[in-house]
């Protein structure tokens, strides 16, 4: 018999945790960055970023470090004229996006995607995705969210384009399981396939990989996250009329195990039948986490905030890596969300929302860490201070979802104290 | 309203960060919404910098407009004024504080902040990275540099290195080097490693360096005017420029000439049998003008290269570069749309590329060997080893990395001799660039640094499918397209279009092999 594993009663959970909120400098992406693993995910769209030259440069920065195929994304770069008058700025846009479906017809799905500069200049995304709609339907469908540093962070772009995507969505009163959130499709398929064993279907995914799939949303839809940080979207498919299936996020095999277990209650799977297909995989992934979580036990973990996988990591690498957390920095903490994985953590770290960088770097130096997760800006500083770092970007590119991915998702944490365990480089004394 | 896909230059505050943080003592709060933070990671991840750069972003969000930008603003100055102590503050807006307007430079400025503020106006809807790094160092230089005594030694500045600059750190240490050799020693390296205080003593100098233009010639000029500097014209990268430079130095010191050329190896390299196939090759040349004009003068005179075309991306340099390809018979390529240098380079078909990380993308999508010489850069463009462009080391450093990309002289001919063998064939690629069996159609041409994903021709914006299927009315018979898949990987691509066109050119619209040959003998040199 599978237990949603709970602290007992008042001895813990975090959920109550007094969070500490600080303002000042806050060294995070912006949504655009969601573009891209997005413009991966789904084959039949482009992302038009609507920016200046530091947009496009944050793109090619980000995505420099991983990728430099041909992208299905690209940035209407905003110039001086532009800025005179907004009316042109409406047909400038209009011109550049004839001239991108012209060359593109592969493209079934347009995101115009707003940034800083635009949205102060307050050009109206909206109106433009409506014409532009109405223009190319039904071949393409054009629809706009905000990926901008001044309303969103870093993955944030992901859950405002997914919430853009739900009210398009053809309505359905067919009871059906969705799961939200992009995965690589490797570890998308493990999860269906999972389910599908337990015989719970028919199971559709958010984002689709191409526009002409069965998506549909309803009353009778029920949803569950695969990503923590989709609360808009979440809201959204609220909107039209969806349950959402609160669940710990599927990191590592207690996680996951939890996540399929709020499932297959919600559908009436028999224990016997979820044993049967759990007790395979979860053996597997709790051997692969063995191993891997050798380098961990006892050390000590600081997270900056980021992606807002942070409290689910800290979950995972607390309960099933033997890890302290000292401090869970996300950049929000959306309780709806989290809450399930906040309730398994054992009081002690300290939870910080949102951030003042300089002040968050001293305690962290104070503490000294066994291992920091943070951004590509501060993980070559902290090295060079002595601490031992993992960049949290890799976590939003890897597969780390899943039974199968349990173990590589320890093993991205245990690589870096491995490494400074094996390097012999100082001097001779 | 411009759509673009990769860039070559970032926007101007970017270059301003390659100022600071390049200089010690120096911070810059720059008025920007969080996401712009991501400048860091290209000196942290990109040049692993194991600092971060000194600045302070204010990272404004939606909820702070109309209210407390302004406010936002003057906190985050004096908090990084308090915590870093700098000897001298920067502060400016990027794209999006520039349309709200707060004016930092005038915030600044009624804070009575102790040290030096200057403010900066970077144009970000106009200008680019190269043009703000200019204007930035310019606007130190103005701020700070004071008329002070000639040092009695001969000496000189080396104005222009950057952070994130393309070999910069080893081109101060080799032209050090080479100027201390001519009795030369060297007052203040700026901005890469200067201080404020450093600033304020350049003039002690007895003439400037240019070094890299792009960066620091505004600051040159303005010194020449304002402290008497003269500044050399010459850059010298390759063995033709850097004698040049001695020949400038010795000019503007009154010293007799010393050259010592005994570490020099790139004019024997050239002249060895070896390199014979070098001979001729067909080189495409683009980047930024300062190493372009430098790439092409080594790649024609030092290398035997045929420069086939050649272009900058930085307009600041379009009359120079243009200039320049007139003397070499060609008509400059002046774009920062990489599609467009893509396009040159499919229609040129050269057998070499010598250009930008961009450049490099583009010869592997098109089967063709690369070679960066210059910004954009990428991760492996700052190797652990010593390896600068300037001066004799650079020579030899150069011969080294152009040669690397190409298949060897003699593995050229073996290749020819062995095309069959299961083991020794082209698809294996050049045998000392290890174990990439790449696909036979689409070879990558892989120089130092990690692979690049792999991807079907076909995922591209350019792919317009139609476009480019002119020649696809000229049919391949069988037995031809069998014979062309035993031309070597790195002439197949040439071979294919030359054929086509000689096809296509007689009206000939079915090749057979004897067309193929007849094309051979045609194009034959
Ligand atoms: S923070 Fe704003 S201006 Fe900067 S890259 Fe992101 S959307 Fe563009
Ligand atoms: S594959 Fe390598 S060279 Fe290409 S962009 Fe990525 S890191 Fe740079």
């Amino acid at each position: 018999m599978t237990q949603l594993p709970r602290l007992p009663g008042d001895s813990g959970g975090c959920r109550d945790t007094p969070i500490l909120k600080q303002r000042g400098q806050r060294e995070v992406f912006c949504g655009l960055t969601g573009i891209i693993w997005l413009h991966r995910k789904m084959q039949d769209a482009f992302f038009l970023v609507v920016g200046s030259r530091t947009c496009a440069h944050l793109l090619q920065s980000a995505a420099g470090v991983m990728i430099f195929a041909e992208p299905r994304f690209g940035t209407a770069i905003l110039e001086e004229t532009d800025l005179a008058g907004l009316a042109d700025a409406q047909d400038e846009l209009d011109r550049e996006v004839d001239r991108l479906l012209a060359r593109r017809t592969d493209i079934k799905q347009l995101f115009l995607v707003g940034s800083c500069p635009s949205e102060v200049i307050k050009l109206d995304l909206q109106r433009a995705a409506e014409r532009l709609t109405e223009r190319y339907a039904p071949s393409v469908r054009v629809l706009n969210y905000s990926g901008s540093g001044i309303e969103t962070t870093f993955t944030q772009g992901e859950d405002a384009c997914l919430a853009s995507m739900v009210p398009v969505l053809p309505a359905t009163e067919a009871r059906e399981l969705m799961l939200v959130g992009a995965l690589p499709d490797v570890v998308e398929e493990q999860a269906v396939s999972l389910l599908v064993q337990m015989g719970i279907g028919p199971v559709r995914v958010l984002p689709a990989p191409r526009r002409d799939t069965e998506l549909a949303v309803g009353q009778n839809t029920v949803f569950a996250l695969t990503q923590p940080f989709l609360g808009d979207t979440h809201a959204a498919l609220e909107r039209r009329g969806a349950r959402h299936i609160p669940a710990p996020f599927p990191f590592g095999e207690e996680g996951t195990t939890a996540w399929l277990r709020a499932i297959a209650d919600e559908f009436g799977v028999p224990d016997a039948v979820f044993e049967s297909v759990t007790a395979a995989p979860r053996a597997r992934a709790r051997r692969a986490v063995a191993q891997a979580a050798e380098a961990l036990r006892g050390k000590s973990v600081f997270f900056f905030p980021d992606s807002q996988l942070e409290i689910p990591l800290a979950r995972f690498l607390t309960r099933e890596c033997g890890m302290d957390a000292i401090e869970v920095g996300a950049p929000f903490i959306h309780k709806g969300i989290v809450g399930p994985d906040l309730d398994m953590m054992s009081r002690g770290p300290v939870f910080s929302e949102g951030q003042d960088v300089d002040l968050q770097l001293d305690r962290c130096r104070a503490a000294r860490p066994d291992l920091t997760v943070c951004g590509l800006g501060l993980a070559n500083p902290l090295e060079a201070e002595g601490l031992a770092t993992k960049w949290a970007i890799e976590l939003v590119f890897t597969p780390v979802h899943f039974y199968e991915q349990a173990g590589d998702l320890a093993g991205l944490f245990s690589r870096p104290i491995r490494r400074r365990d094996a390097l012999r480089l100082e001097a001779a004394e | 309203m411009k759509l673009t896909v990769w860039t070559y230059e970032g926007p101007p505050h970017v270059g301003a960060m390659r100022v600071a943080t390049g200089m010690r003592g120096m911070h810059y709060v720059l008025h920007a919404p969080q996401g712009d933070t991501y400048a860091d990671l290209l000196f942290t991840m990109i040049e692993r910098r194991d600092h971060r750069p000194p600045v302070t972003y204010t990272t404004f969000q939606a909820r702070d407009l109309g209210s407390d930008t302004a406010d936002l603003f003057k906190t985050a100055c004096q908090d990084a004024f308090d915590r870093f102590r700098p000897e001298a503050i920067i502060v400016g807006a990027s794209c999006t504080a520039e349309l709200i307007q707060d004016d930092p430079g005038g915030m600044a400025e009624t804070m009575n902040l102790p040290v030096p503020v200057i403010p900066l106006e970077l144009p970000s809807y106009q200008r680019k990275e190269n043009y703000g790094a200019d204007e930035t160092f310019f606007q130190i230089v103005r701020a700070l540099a004071r008329p002070v005594a000639r040092s009695a030694r001969v000496t000189c500045n080396l104005i222009g290195p950057t952070a994130l600059g393309f070999r910069h750190r080893d081109d101060i240490e080799e032209l050090t080097g080479l100027l201390s050799d001519l009795g030369v020693s060297v007052n203040v390296v700026a901005p890469m490693t200067a201080t404020p205080g450093d600033i304020a003593r350049l003039g002690a100098a007895h003439f400037n360096v240019l070094m890299y233009p792009e960066t620091g010639e505004a600051a040159c000029r303005w010194m020449e005017r304002e402290l008497d500097l003269p500044y050399t014209r010459t850059v010298p990268i390759g063995v033709g420029a850097t004698r040049d430079f001695i020949f400038e130095v010795c000019e503007l010191t009154g010293m007799a000439p010393r050259i010592d050329e005994s570490r020099l190896r790139l004019p024997w390299y050239s002249r060895s049998v070896d390199s014979t196939y070098l001979t001729g090759k067909r080189g495409f040349v683009f980047g930024d003008g300062t190493h372009v004009r430098a790439a092409a003068r080594i790649a024609r005179d030092e290398m035997g290269f045929e420069v086939v075309g050649m272009g900058c991306y930085n307009r600041e340099m379009a009359r120079d570069i243009r200039a320049l390809a007139k003397d070499y018979g060609l008509t400059a390529l002046i774009t920062d749309d990489y599609l467009e240098v893509e396009a040159a380079i499919e229609a040129l078909q050269p057998e070499m590329i010598l250009g930008t990380q961009m450049e490099r993308h583009i010869g592997k999508r098109l089967g063709i060997p690369c070679a960066v010489i210059s910004a954009p850069v990428h991760v492996q463009d700052f190797p652990a080893r010593y390896s600068p462009q300037m001066g004799f080391e650079g020579a030899n450093v150069i011969f080294d990395t152009w040669v690397h990309p190409l298949v060897m002289g003699l593995e050229e001919h073996l290749l020819h001799m062995f095309r069959d063998d299961f083991e020794f064939n082209d698809a294996a690629g050049p045998s000392h660039h290890g174990g990439h069996a790449v696909r036979a159609e689409a070879p990558v041409a892989e120089v130092e640094g990690g692979p690049a994903p792999h991807r079907p021709e076909a995922d591209s914006p350019r792919d317009t499918s139609g476009e480019r299927k002119v020649g696809a009315e000229v049919i391949w018979l069988d037995a031809a397209e069998r014979e062309l898949k035993k031309i070597p990987f790195f002439v197949r691509g040439k071979a294919r279009r030359n054929t086509e066109t000689f096809a296509a050119e007689r009206g000939v619209w079915e090749i057979s092999v004897d067309t193929l040959y007849e094309a051979k003998a045609h194009y034959a040199r």
